[in-house]
């Protein structure tokens, strides 16, 4: 275990270099060369009046050292990276840190409930499926989730507010923001109410296809356990149906359901872009859209970075939570 | 309530349609796929997707297929004229019943019209916004474009982006794959380090990162989309060939001399193409929506030429009235989708051996 856990911290640190090397081309991509910037500025026209597009061609140059040797360039941006040094705003100069600190809550806030609804309401699905399959009940079930699956986000976003919020359907839930204005001097409880009825849609379009997506995988891998000789045992020896399925299928069902959450810890911190920037969410996603937008580079390679970072957390979280959880796996 | 479903008690399956015995691999997995009523409508489906991207031209156009004009026949859609004689196809459209149109003026000229008269470029500002109607089956939008011409013209940009896209990742995805299965040792740790790489960095902020700098053409959308979906791909395939690599008949065309290209492409290769082209089948799903995506977010293909996700992007400025802007072209990125995943799950199953009965 010991000697897997090294390796496998060991294999991380070309892993890492290659994150940097990739964020590193972003900037590449930028124009380097003042001209293409100029070009690219009239003709978006999307920069603030406030600084010229000169002013930013030399705050570029400075801040990564365009003026340097690549290879230099490229050790400055690994230096900035591990001392977490991603600089100023484009936009309106303040930290980035400072900027991703205020937008982190909100996106937090919207991952953490989509993804407990997701786990509260796939697993359940997925069991009752995978108990009867072959069923109509199973059928339409699957067939469900296959369609929910396949729903593109963006299209269930803009018909949830064409029906609900106003126009020529129903005007019932708000589909701008987090909040009402002026919400924040409210008493608790209608803050707290305000606050749900503003998350009902954007939190349904960010659970529906995670929701599809485990509950299909909890079928499939309950019905692979089922298979199994050891639930056959159960079975022969006279265990109620329940303790079978709870105890000794589902325990095993479980794992790679379990390791699927490290996968979201990089949602929970990049959010997502689409059902943020539709939903005016102010949160992480909204605020990579908006850097995009813009060619705020300090953000967007901040950005790139530490959602690369968290995900390779993740995925080593997964490997490692993977290993203690199932003892037959037996690491190199 | 497991223990009754060990039986198989479909057995008709077995001795009414009892086929021809499946010989090839090929030919049993077309045998399980047919059984499968939901993938074979995927498959329908997609068919018809891809015959309507082809053929977009000849169903929605602003002029006539042909024309006959005093005894002689013209073909306007190829050769871009705007009238013929006294005519001028916005003129006869006025007053055009559907695809025929017979004895024009009772001068004996006749035009054959395409399914929907309108091209997907050709507005009216005067019937901007109108809701489906006789004339504008899917309404119009805020130029007074016809929707479900610029729906039929963009399933082209959807559907080549879907299939370039994956061509791309696959021609990379196969080259990498196969190169760290076979040769395992460094080759192996460097493209397994460049697919966990990949795999980390937040493929679609990457992707709008990207195309934002990039020059607006469909060719970007295709290769950037292509560069970043490989990996899953070559995962499988460096699986594969770890696995094959260890078979017999592998170790005896080494020994009988042959060289590492033709083991690996004539050997190796054709054992690893099933899951290869599950893959790209599911591949083509996700590149449709991320290109859609793309588009739905103001980076897709420039302007005019007419896609989804830029006719779903529109219909957010006039959401509290113009339902058929968000209706339709959504519909269409959700059939396709749902086509090539039906496709792809179909196949999936049709090729585990664990399912064949």
């Amino acid at each position: 275990m010991k000697s897997y856990l090294l390796k496998r911290l060991l294999q991380i640190i070309p892993t890492l270099l290659g994150i940097t090397f990739i964020t590193f081309l972003i900037i590449q991509l930028a124009p380097g060369n003042p001209a293409a910037l100029k070009l690219q500025m009239s003709a978006q026209g999307q920069m603030s009046d406030r600084t010229s597009s000169q002013q930013i061609i030399e705050e570029t140059k400075k801040l990564y050292g365009l003026d340097k040797p690549l290879p230099i360039q490229y050790l400055l941006w690994v230096k900035r990276v591990f001392t977490f040094d991603f600089g100023t705003s484009y936009k309106d100069h303040r930290k980035v840190w400072d900027k991703i600190a205020e937008r982190l809550p909100i996106t937090i806030q919207l991952n953490l409930i989509s993804i407990f609804l997701v786990y509260l309401i796939a697993i359940p699905c997925g069991i009752y499926s995978a108990t009867r399959p072959g069923t109509v009940a199973d059928r339409l079930l699957t067939l469900f989730f296959f369609f929910l699956y396949s729903l593109p986000s963006f299209w269930v976003a803009v018909l949830l507010i064409m029906l609900f919020g106003g126009g020529d359907f129903w005007d019932v839930l708000p589909v701008y923001g987090i909040s009402s204005i002026g919400a924040e001097d409210w008493p608790f409880f209608p803050w707290l109410t305000d606050r749900i009825w503003h998350l009902v849609l954007p939190i349904t379009c960010l659970t529906y296809a995670g929701f599809a997506y485990l509950s299909r995988l909890t079928r499939a891998n309950m019905l692979e356990v089922i298979r199994e000789d050891y639930i056959r045992t159960a079975r022969a020896k006279g265990l109620s149906e329940r303790l079978v399925i709870f105890k000794h299928a589902f325990r095993n069902a479980l794992l790679p359901i379990v390791t699927l959450l490290a996968f979201l810890l990089p949602a929970m911190f990049g959010g997502s872009v689409i059902i943020e920037s539709i939903f005016s969410i102010p949160g992480m996603g909204q605020l990579g859209f908006e850097a995009v937008l813009s060619r705020d580079y300090p953000v967007i390679m901040a950005i790139t970075t530490i959602s690369a970072l968290l995900t390779l957390a993740g995925l080593l979280l997964s490997d490692v939570l993977y290993a203690v959880l199932d003892p037959r796996i037996k690491l190199e | 309530m497991m223990n009754g479903s060990e039986i198989p008690l479909r057995m008709e399956t077995h001795s009414i349609a009892a086929p021809a015995i499946p010989r090839s691999y090929w030919q049993m997995v077309w045998h399980h796929f047919k059984k499968k009523r939901l993938a074979v409508g995927g498959f329908w489906v997609s068919l018809l997707l891809f015959l309507m991207a082809i053929f977009a031209p000849l169903l929605a156009n602003g002029r006539p297929v042909c024309f006959s004009y005093q005894g002689h026949w013209y073909w306007p859609i190829f050769s871009g004229i705007e009238g013929i004689g006294p005519y001028t196809w916005k003129d006869l459209k006025k007053n055009a019943p559907l695809v025929l149109q017979w004895n024009i003026e009772r001068r004996g000229d006749f035009a054959i019209w395409p399914l929907v008269p309108y091209s997907p470029t050709e507005y009216d500002l005067l019937e901007s916004l109108t809701g489906p109607t006789g004339e504008h089956w899917l309404g119009t939008d805020d130029s007074g474009r016809d929707v479900l011409s610029r729906m039929i013209h963009g399933s082209r940009v959807s559907l080549s982006v879907g299939f370039v896209a994956v061509g791309i990742a696959l021609v990379i995805g196969i080259f990498s794959g196969a190169l760290a299965g076979y040769f395992g040792g460094w080759v192996d740790h460097v493209i397994s380090r460049l697919i966990e790489i990949l795999l980390t960095i937040p493929t679609f902020f990457l992707i709008i990162a990207i195309i934002a700098f990039l020059p607006q053409s469909i060719y970007n959308i295709m290769i950037v989309i292509g560069l970043t979906g490989w990996t899953g791909i070559a995962r499988f395939v460096r699986a594969d060939f770890l696995k094959l690599k260890q078979l017999d008949f592998i170790m005896a065309s080494r020994a009988l001399g042959a060289s590492h290209a033709r083991i690996i492409l004539l050997h190796m290769l054709p054992n690893a193409m099933a899951p290869v082209l599950v893959f790209a089948v599911f591949g083509i799903a996700g590149a449709i929506l991320t290109e859609s995506s793309l588009s739905f977010l103001g980076f897709g293909v420039p302007p005019p030429t007419p896609s989804w996700g830029d006719i779903l992007s529109q219909s957010r400025d006039y959401i509290e009235f113009a339902w058929w802007l968000t209706v339709f072209p959504g519909f269409a990125i959700f059939l396709s989708i749902t086509a090539y995943n039906l496709v792809g799950e179909g196949l999936r199953d049709a090729m585990d051996p664990k399912l064949f009965e």
